[in-house]
C-alpha cells in the first residue's frame, strides 16, 4: 500500500522516538511555565525550603544524640543527600507516572493513543514540573555537606562509585515510578501504593539501615531493590559493613540492578498497556 | 504542494481493498462485577458482535445507535486504541492494533467528550506541539492553521487556555488539532454533543467543506439525527454490536417505519383530534388542551397542520423529529435482518 503523499513517515527507533516526544512535551511546558516566572521561583524555593526543613529535623535530633544506629550526623548526610538526588532526578523526570489511573479512569488516555508517539512519553512528559529541582538542589547541598565532614579514605574506585551510585539510583527509583504507573493500568486507585515505594523509599534510605528490621532490609535488597541506590554503595564509600553480611563487590552492582530494573519496568508497562488495550477502562 | 488524496473521487469500488474494510471484527470484553467484598462475578459482554462493512474514500458516514450499541468501541478499535478480540481490520491497508503509531500520522480523531488539547495552555500551545509531534512540514502546517482557524472562527482563541473555553469553542479547537496533519480518515465521536445551534451549524458546515474540498474520508457518531441529515449520504446503525442498517438516511425511516410528532396546543381542552382524510395520523397523548399527534417521518406535515387548522382551534404547534433511539428500537422489534447489504 503506498503512502499517501506528503505522508511523512520514517521509522525510527521507539526509544528515539520517545525520547523526541518527552523532550517536546517538556519544552512546551518549560515555556509555559517559565511564561510566569515568579510564580515559578516562588514554589521552586518552598518546594526546596519544605524538603530543607526536612533535613533539619533531622540535624535537631542529632542536637541530642551523637550517632543513630552507629552512625554520625555527616554519615547520615552522605545518605540522605544521595537517596535524596537520585529521588529528586527521577520525581523530575518520572514523577508524573502517578497521575495515570486517573488518566484511565476518565478515558483521557485514549486521547495519548491515537498520537503517533510512545504513550509512556506522553504520561511521564505530563505537566513537567520544573520546581522539582529545589529537591535535587537540596539533595545535592545535603551530600555536599556529608561529604565534606565525612573524614573519607578517598580511593579512585570510590571516586567512580560516587557519581554511578547517583545514576543508578535515578534510574531505580524511575523504574519504580514506570512499574507503578503500570500497575495502575489494572488496579486505577493504587496511586498510593506507588507512593509507599517512591516517597515513602526515599524516606526510608535517608536512615542507615541499622536502625531497620533485617526483613526489611532484606526486603528493600532482594524484592524491591531499593538498598542499590545508596545503602550499599555509600556504605562502601563510607568504609563501612554491608548489611546482611553482603560482600564487598555488591556495592559495585547498582548500574547492573538499574539495567534489570529498567527492563523490568518497561515489560510491566507493555503489560499493563497491553491489557488496558485490550480490555479499555 | 498541498494536494491532498487526489484518489479521493475516483472510484474504488468492488473488487479491491476498501480504505476501511471490516470482516466480522468481535470486541468480548470480561466483565467483572463486585459482590462483596471478595467474590466476584465475571460475564462477557459482546460490545462488537460480528461487524462487517467497508468505506471507500471519500465517504462521510454516520455511525449511529444507543448508547452502550458498541459505536465508541469500534472507532476505539478503527484507531488502534483497542485490540479486536476477533475478525480483521484494515484502515488504509494497516491494522491498527499492530501498527498503531504508524497509523496515527494519517488518521484524525476527535472526541466529543473528552478534549485532546492540553487543559491548561493555550491553544496555540497545543497545536504547536502537535506540528512538531506529527512532523508536520512548516509551510503545510502554517496553511493548514491558518485555514482551520479561519474557517473554525479560532483565531481570538489562540492564546486561551483550553480549560476556559466554552464547549463550542473547545470541539472547534479540537476539530482543528485532529486536522493539521492532514489526516486521510477524520474520527468524530459524538460531535456536536452538548453544543448549541450556531456551533453545531458552523462544525458541520466546516466538515462539508473538508470533505467536499480534500476528500477527506469521514466517520462520525452521533446522537443527532440532523448530523446525519446534514452531512452523510450514508449511515450504519449498530445495535447490540451488530450492523442493523447500512445505507441512505431515507432508507432508515422506512426500514424503521419511523415517525415524528406534532404537539398541538388548542385553545380548550377538547376530545381527541380525528381526521378523516388522515388514517395514518394517531392521538398518541392527550394532556389538557395539549395533544400529541404521531404521524409517519416520510409523510409532510403541511397538510396534516392545515386541516388540523382549519377544524380545530388551534394556539400553538410545533413538530418533534423522530429520536434515533425510538428508530432503532421499532427496528429490533420487527426482526433482525440478516447480513447486511454494503
Amino acid at each position: 500500500m503506498a503512502e499517501a503523499p506528503g505522508t511523512v513517515f520514517v521509522p525510527r527507533s521507539r526509544l528515539v522516538e520517545g525520547v523526541r516526544a518527552y523532550g517536546l512535551i517538556v519544552a512546551m511546558w518549560l515555556r509555559s511555565t517559565m511564561a510566569y516566572r515568579a510564580s515559578f521561583l516562588m514554589t521552586a524555593v518552598g518546594n526546596f525550603a519544605a524538603t530543607a526543613f526536612d533535613f533539619v529535623a533531622i540535624m535537631l535530633m542529632f542536637a541530642h544524640v551523637d550517632a543513630l544506629g552507629g552512625y554520625t550526623l555527616p554519615e547520615i548526610a552522605l545518605l540522605y543527600g544521595a537517596s535524596g538526588t537520585a529521588f529528586g532526578l527521577a520525581d523530575l523526570l518520572m514523577g508524573s507516572m502517578d497521575r495515570l489511573g486517573r488518566r484511565v479512569r476518565d478515558g483521557t488516555l485514549d486521547t495519548l493513543l491515537v498520537r503517533p508517539v510512545p504513550v509512556l512519553a506522553q504520561v511521564a512528559a505530563d505537566r513537567f514540573a520544573l520546581r522539582r529541582l529545589g529537591r535535587i538542589t537540596q539533595g545535592l547541598l545535603v551530600l555536599g555537606y556529608g561529604l565534606v565532614a565525612v573524614d573519607i579514605d578517598w580511593t579512585v574506585v570510590k571516586v567512580v562509585v560516587l557519581p554511578l551510585m547517583l545514576l543508578s539510583g535515578s534510574v531505580i527509583f524511575g523504574s519504580v515510578f514506570v512499574a507503578g504507573g503500570a500497575f495502575q493500568f489494572v488496579a486505577q486507585d493504587a496511586s498510593q501504593v506507588q507512593n509507599s515505594f517512591t516517597y515513602g523509599g526515599n524516606t526510608l534510605l535517608q536512615y542507615p539501615p541499622t536502625i531497620f528490621a533485617k526483613d526489611l532490609v532484606r526486603g528493600v535488597t532482594f524484592v524491591v531493590p531499593l538498598a542499590f541506590v545508596n545503602w550499599l554503595p555509600a556504605l562502601y564509600v563510607l568504609g563501612r559493613q554491608l548489611p546482611l553480611g553482603l560482600p564487598e563487590w555488591v556495592a559495585f552492582l547498582p548500574p547492573v540492578v538499574a539495567a534489570v530494573c529498567a527492563a523490568a519496568a518497561g515489560l510491566a508497562w507493555r503489560t499493563g498497556l497491553r491489557a488496558y488495550r485490550s480490555t479499555g477502562s | 504542494m498541498s494536494t491532498d488524496t487526489e484518489a479521493s473521487t475516483a472510484g474504488h469500488t468492488g473488487a479491491g481493498p476498501a480504505f476501511i474494510e471490516l470482516d466480522r471484527l468481535e470486541k468480548v470484553f470480561d466483565v467483572r462485577r463486585r459482590k462483596g467484598f471478595l467474590r466476584g462475578e465475571r460475564r462477557q459482554v459482546r460490545a462488537v458482535d460480528g461487524i462487517s462493512f467497508r468505506v471507500e474514500r471519500g465517504e462521510m458516514v454516520g455511525y449511529i445507535g444507543p448508547n452502550g450499541a458498541g459505536k465508541s468501541t469500534t472507532i476505539k478499535m478503527l484507531t488502534g486504541i483497542l485490540t479486536p478480540s476477533g475478525g480483521s481490520l484494515r484502515v488504509a491497508g494497516i491494522d491498527p492494533s499492530r501498527e498503531r503509531t504508524r497509523l496515527a500520522h494519517r488518521i484524525g480523531v476527535v472526541f466529543g467528550q473528552r478534549t485532546t488539547l492540553w487543559w491548561d495552555l493555550p491553544l496555540r500551545d497545543s497545536y504547536r506541539l502537535m506540528h512538531r509531534m506529527y512532523r508536520v512540514p512548516d509551510a503545510r502546517f502554517r496553511a493548514n492553521l491558518d485555514r482551520c482557524v479561519e474557517l473554525l472562527d479560532l483565531g481570538e482563541l489562540l492564546d486561551v487556555p483550553v480549560r476556559q473555553l466554552s464547549l463550542g469553542q473547545r470541539m472547534r479547537g479540537d476539530i482543528a488539532a485532529a486536522l493539521l496533519h492532514d489526516p486521510e480518515v477524520l474520527y468524530l465521536d459524538e460531535p456536536t454533543i452538548g453544543l448549541d445551534v450556531v456551533s453545531k451549524a458552523k462544525v458541520r458546515q466546516f466538515l462539508r467543506d473538508l470533505n467536499a474540498e480534500r476528500g477527506t474520508t469521514v466517520l462520525l457518531t452521533t446522537h443527532d439525527l440532523t448530523d446525519i441529515e446534514q452531512l452523510c449520504s450514508r449511515v450504519m446503525v449498530i445495535d447490540h454490536g451488530r450492523l442493523m442498517y447500512d445505507g441512505a438516511l431515507a432508507g432508515l425511516h422506512e426500514v424503521g417505519e419511523s415517525e415524528r410528532t406534532l404537539v398541538v396546543d388548542l385553545e380548550r381542552e377538547l376530545p381527541p383530534i380525528r381526521l378523516e382524510s388522515e388514517t395514518s395520523v394517531r392521538t398518541v397523548k392527550v394532556e389538557g388542551p395539549r395533544q400529541w399527534l404521531a404521524f409517519p417521518a416520510s409523510a409532510s406535515a403541511a397538510p396534516l397542520v392545515a386541516r388540523i387548522a382549519a377544524e380545530y382551534p388551534l394556539a400553538d404547534l410545533s413538530v418533534r423529529e423522530p429520536d434515533i433511539e425510538a428508530v432503532i428500537a421499532k427496528m429490533y422489534a420487527r426482526e433482525r435482518p440478516g447480513e447486511p447489504v454494503t
